[in-house]
């Protein structure tokens, strides 16, 4: 088996390293045929592994396959680590990557009328593009299939590089250079927290294998670590902080979310793949992985329940004021994450990664039929120019409603499943701010509504705004855009129909839930069956709140669209405030990137420019120069002078060595 | 016990050899016109061989003494010999060009310098305190004559007066701490002076009289700070050929001279002569390198570069140790060549009329003569101490073996100052490589001279990259002493 996980993981490494070097000569089709192969291998793979672990009863895999290095008398390993988890992980990933790399073969297929005409880089950017996806690809790939935190951290840092390069795919935008440059940052300050709490783990276990540190949860739970002296903290709850830092780096947490709508420069695809699917989850994925640490520290649960409802309620609110399509779905993901992340402060771990399944589907169908929308608007992304659309895209409208309805659960999606039992788990939970997560999370219902669906209304519905040449070269995308679009709404109606075994059954084995925070547990109770469940959802506030933002959606944007300039005029600061995102992005500015500027320039001006450059280093050639100028008059030319010279050199010898 | 009469002449052999075809050469150049003086160059390049040969195939292989221990001949005078001559040959090959350009092709030259060439093996095997005396004045009466050799230069003739003047007070200084020695021990061979001085009672002062009285006249010959007045006087002034000729290979002999006297002969006084030699270093390095920094002629930077590695070479006498003689005499062997290398780079550049003393003539070398500005690139950066050039590794075992004597402020020291020393070589390198000229006047090499000097630089890189392959001769060397 070994074999396979290996041509698992790589197969895509070996389409990216070929489309990457040799694009040029492959040619673009060349170049998505070999990424495609190289990542459909690893779908097909991953469903056999997949069927064969679930269904046929096939036992875990943890094994070591290459030892990278020793250092300090440690060994360093690349290994696997095949369990339920990410076995789902794969599939999910290597299915949405799959659907991305058809879809992309019609997206970027006139790429090159967006480069200017004397670029360089510009005749194989197509294959390029390629290379990225399928090399992601690869990384989240060693990311979910490790057994070790190095490795996880490798990943980590292997698909923030991708979407590094991808955001700044239009390497001549300076907004998408200073787009990947914030992503990049934004992410270094999680990545310090995360290598902090992973330095953390192996200096109390001496481990970085999971079954390893696990085994060692027992003398954990009870160390203590003291970072400021005098303040004895529990070592778990440093650990699981430090730990969803990075996460927060990574799932785009407040307030290290300040990235992700700005990701929104790269091509629509990777929007789907990375920037909601599947990267922006590793850190969802990194934490249920570390459960058993985390069921040590109420503290770090509570603080994720608390950032994960903020980031849910006020993340989505934001998306209402946006106008950009792309950024709408873009503040509709980390209102999502804030729900997972909310989950797993539940000790809800399972319903985490059951939401980030279903949004996985969702919302790369909801990218996707946006980017099929850019594409045929010929790339305006401004709702306000679109409206009408059903008429002219009929399969990418009713793919699109598909993911919105599961956006705001109505019930039967499974988006509904998926978010209920987040929301009825966060209620259940006795862990501390509990009540007002769940406060949070209700209401957050009504926003994602109310978003989604002035979104769905200004595009596909209403008076046609776009111009008429645009309106005359409206049509139906190819057929590589709509056949990822039919499969993903499939996936986004069928997938709700694994809570069972995924929330109930013994799915999630490698899940460590305590007792007293088993809120999935309880939630069984009061389970009887998909079809009371559906029922349930029907007669539950969340419902009944989604449904008032459909309707509120409808009145301002349809019914009497002349309201939303009315409550504009009214409630002005308000729209300010949300479309400034909160400051967050001024304060990072002012504060953090003016500030470090400030310091930077200071310690060049003062310690670098004038004290070592100046004074050290200037300095002392400047000393040497000039002694070197006033010494070589010593050397008058006279022979008396040397003579005289030498016979103090003389005197000096005696008097010092032989007449002290 | 004294070995038969014809074994004792066998040592002696090479030199003796060389003393008979000085004076053929001497003749058969009388009877030579201007223009068949070829022939003189190329006898006195077959004495050198022949008399290398000799050296080579005399060898004892061990340490012999003769003529009642006024001789001796011992794997380190072997070595030193074999340089002395192997780089003799090469600065004749270097300055032939250069003289025939000046008119300064004459017989004299290459008399001389052979008599300096005897002088110096001499001094290398000398035993006894006279010997050394004889070697000593028999090369340095050579160099005075060499340096005027350009009678109608009234710079060449300054630099040889003062050179004669500071020469002969040294000398002075030289005979009176020897005859203190002789007067102290009764002998003037040294292995009998070694040995009365560590097994008899003797006042502190009068061999610390005599030390101060040796060192300074040792310090004169190599040129170590303060007495280090007429080096770049005299290397500026006379003929480059003759600066090549004094600049590398008298430093192997007055090398000689110092492990002869202070190692050998003054062992037990150590502790008198290792203080006089660190103030010597100390002052060496700094004055050496800062100086050089100010320098705008390229023969006088390398006149203040000279005192700074005599300092080096210094160092590993300093130390004392088996190692430490084995480093100082790698690192003299190895400045030997690069002195002869960068001193030969300058005759060779220099054409009729044009002399290529100043650094900034060393601009766009490169665009010159790539192959040329290479080499001169190795040689600077060998001077400098930059891997993987061997100079490198002579200042590392220095400073090794200086280390292991409980001295890390002076290897500290000596690193700083090299640091400091790197600046001026490096700048060589920066008018050879980013300055451009306007006007590009390409290289006429002569094949003998651009051969020699390839191999002269790369045996630079080559050393560097296997030290070893000389290494482990300066180790016998000095092992057997």
């Amino acid at each position: 088996m070994e074999t396979v996980y290996l041509i698992i993981a790589l197969a895509p490494l070996v389409g990216a390293i070929i489309a990457g070097l040799f694009g040029k000569k492959i040619g673009k089709t060349g170049a998505h045929t070999v990424t495609i192969l190289g990542v459909g291998l690893s779908f097909g793979l991953s469903v056999w592994v997949f069927v064969r672990l679930v269904f046929q009863g096939m036992p875990t895999y943890d094994g070591n396959v290459y030892t990278w290095m020793m250092a300090g008398g440690y060994s360093f390993h690349i290994g696997f680590l095949i369990d339920h988890l990410s076995a789902l992980m794969m599939l999910i990933v290597t299915f949405v990557s799959l659907m991305v790399h058809i879809y992309t073969i019609g997206y970027m297929a006139h790429d090159e009328e967006l480069w200017p005409s004397d670029s360089q880089v510009r005749s194989t950017a197509y294959q390029r593009f390629f290379s990225y996806i399928a090399l992601f690809t690869f990384s989240m790939l060693m990311l979910v299939m490790s057994n070790n935190l190095l490795q996880l951290f490798f990943g980590w840092e292997a698909v923030g590089l991708v979407s590094y390069l991808l955001i700044g795919f239009y390497m001549n935008k300076e907004s998408a250079i200073y787009a990947n440059l914030k992503a990049f940052i934004v992410n270094r300050v999680g990545d310090f927290g995360f290598l902090l709490g992973i330095a953390a783990l192996f200096a109390y276990t001496g481990s970085l294998n999971y079954e390893e540190i696990f085994s060692q949860t027992g003398k954990l739970a009870t160390a203590t670590v003291m970072l400021i002296p005098g303040q004895e903290w529990s070592l778990p709850s440093v650990v699981a902080i430090l730990l969803f830092i990075g996460a927060m780096g990574k799932s785009a947490q407040v307030p290290l979310h300040v990235w992700l709508p700005d990701s929104m420069e790269g091509p629509t695809p990777i929007s789907a793949l990375i920037h909601a699917a599947t990267m922006v989850t590793a850190g969802i994925f990194m934490v249920t992985r570390m459960s058993p640490i985390y069921e040590l520290s109420t503290t770090a649960l509570s603080l994720m329940l608390i950032i994960g409802s903020i980031g849910a309620f006020f993340m989505g609110l934001i998306g209402v004021v946006q106008n950009d399509i792309k950024r709408v779905i873009a503040f509709s993901t980390l209102s999502q994450l804030g729900y997972m992340t909310a989950a797993l402060g539940a000790s809800a771990y399972a319903a985490g990664m059951f939401h980030l399944m279903t949004h996985a589907f969702f919302k790369a169908l909801l990218f996707l039929a946006a980017g099929s929308v850019i594409m045929a608007m010929h790339h305006e992304q401004d709702i306000r120019k679109m409206g009408g659309l059903r008429k002219y895209m009929p399969i990418t409208y009713v793919t699109a409603l598909i993911g919105s309805l599961a956006l705001i659960g109505f019930p039967g999606t499974s988006g509904f499943f998926s978010k209920d039992s987040i929301i009825e788990a966060v209620e259940l939970s006795h862990i501390p701010g509990a009540h007002f997560a769940a406060a949070l999370l209700i209401l957050g219902v009504f926003v994602t509504a109310l978003y989604t669906f002035r979104l769905f209304f200004l595009v596909f519905h209403g008076r046609e705004r776009m111009d008429a040449h645009t309106r005359a070269h409206l049509h139906e995308p190819p057929w590589v855009v709509t056949l990822p679009l039919t499969l993903l709404a499939l996936a986004t109606i069928g997938a709700g129909g694994v809570m069972y075994p995924l929330l109930f059954g013994d799915f999630f084995r490698s899940i460590y839930v305590a007792p007293d925070h088993n809120v999935l547990a309880e939630l069984h109770h009061h389970f009887h069956g998909a079809l009371a469940f559906l029922i349930d959802g029907f007669l539950a506030p969340p419902f009944w709140l989604s449904m008032a933002g459909v309707l509120v959606a409808w009145d301002v944007t349809l019914y009497r669209s002349k309201l939303g300039i009315h409550v504009h005029s009214r409630l002005g600061w308000v729209r300010t405030i949300l479309q400034n995102g909160y400051g967050f992005d001024a304060f990072n500015d002012y504060v953090f990137a003016r500030g470090a500027r400030g310091l930077g320039r200071l310690l060049w001006k003062a310690g670098d420019a004038l004290l070592i450059d100046g004074l050290i280093v200037n300095g002392t050639a400047r000393v040497i120069g000039w002694t070197a100028d006033r010494l070589r008059w010593i050397q008058t030319g006279y022979v008396y002078h040397y003579s005289f010279a030498m016979i103090i050199g003389l005197l000096v010898l005696l008097s010092w060595y032989v007449l002290r | 016990m004294a070995l038969p009469l014809a074994k004792q002449f066998a040592l002696m052999v090479p030199e003796l050899f060389l003393l008979g075809m000085i004076c053929a050469i001497l003749v058969i150049d009388v009877f030579l016109k201007n223009s068949q003086r070829n022939v003189t160059y190329w006898l006195s390049q077959f004495s050198l061989l022949i008399t290398g040969i000799l050296v080579l195939t005399m060898n004892p292989g061990e340490r012999i003494t003769g003529f009642d221990g006024a001789f001796v001949s011992d794997p380190f005078s072997v070595l030193l010999k074999l340089f002395v001559v192997g780089i003799t040959i090469a600065v004749f090959v270097y300055s032939r060009p250069y003289m025939r350009d000046r008119e300064l092709f004459r017989g004299e030259y290459f008399v001389l310098g052979l008599a300096g060439v005897l002088g110096m093996m001499v001094l290398i095997s000398a035993h006894s305190l006279l010997t050394i005396y004889l070697g000593l004045e028999l090369m340095s009466l050579a160099l005075y004559a060499m340096v005027a050799f350009q009678r109608d230069s009234g710079r060449a003739s300054e630099a040889a007066m003062k050179y004669f003047v500071l020469g002969a007070l040294a000398s002075g200084l030289l005979l009176y701490g020897m005859s203190i020695l002789y007067g102290l021990t009764g002998s003037l061979d040294i292995t009998r002076i070694a040995i009365n001085l560590a097994h008899s009672p003797h006042p502190e002062v009068a061999v610390g009289l005599a030390v101060v009285f040796i060192v300074s006249g040792v310090a004169f010959k190599l040129g170590a700070v303060p007495f280090h007045m007429w080096i770049p006087d005299v290397y500026e002034g006379a003929p480059t050929s003759v600066t090549l000729y004094m600049g590398s290979v008298t430093k192997i002999a007055a090398f000689a001279m110092v492990i002869r006297l202070l190692a050998e002969a003054l062992p037990s006084a150590h502790i008198h002569w290792g203080g006089m030699l660190e103030l010597l270093i100390v002052l060496s390095l700094a004055v050496g390198n800062v100086i050089a920094i100010a320098q705008t002629s390229i023969k006088r930077m390398l006149a203040y570069s000279t005192i700074s590695h005599v300092g080096f070479v210094f160092m590993g006498v300093f130390a004392g140790t088996d190692a430490g003689y084995a480093a100082a005499t790698y690192y003299v062997l190895v400045y030997a060549l690069m002195s002869a290398g960068a001193f030969g780079m300058i005759a060779l550049l220099s054409r009729k009329g044009f002399e290529a003393e100043n650094i900034e003539d060393f601009k766009g070398l490169n665009q010159r003569s790539p192959w040329l500005a290479f080499m001169m690139l190795l040689i600077m950066f060998s001077m400098a101490g930059i891997p993987p050039t061997v100079g490198f590794y002579a200042k590392l075992v220095v400073l090794q073996a200086v280390v292991q004597v409980d001295q890390p402020w002076l290897a500290l020291y000596a690193v700083i100052m090299s640091v400091i020393g790197a600046f001026y070589y490096l700048r060589v390198v920066k008018f050879m490589y980013f300055d451009k000229v306007e006007e590009v006047v390409p290289v006429r090499l002569k094949l003998d001279a651009g051969i020699l000097m390839s191999f002269n630089g790369l045996a630079l890189l080559a050393l560097g990259m296997f030290p070893s392959v000389l290494m482990v001769y300066c180790t016998a060397a000095a092992g057997g002493l």
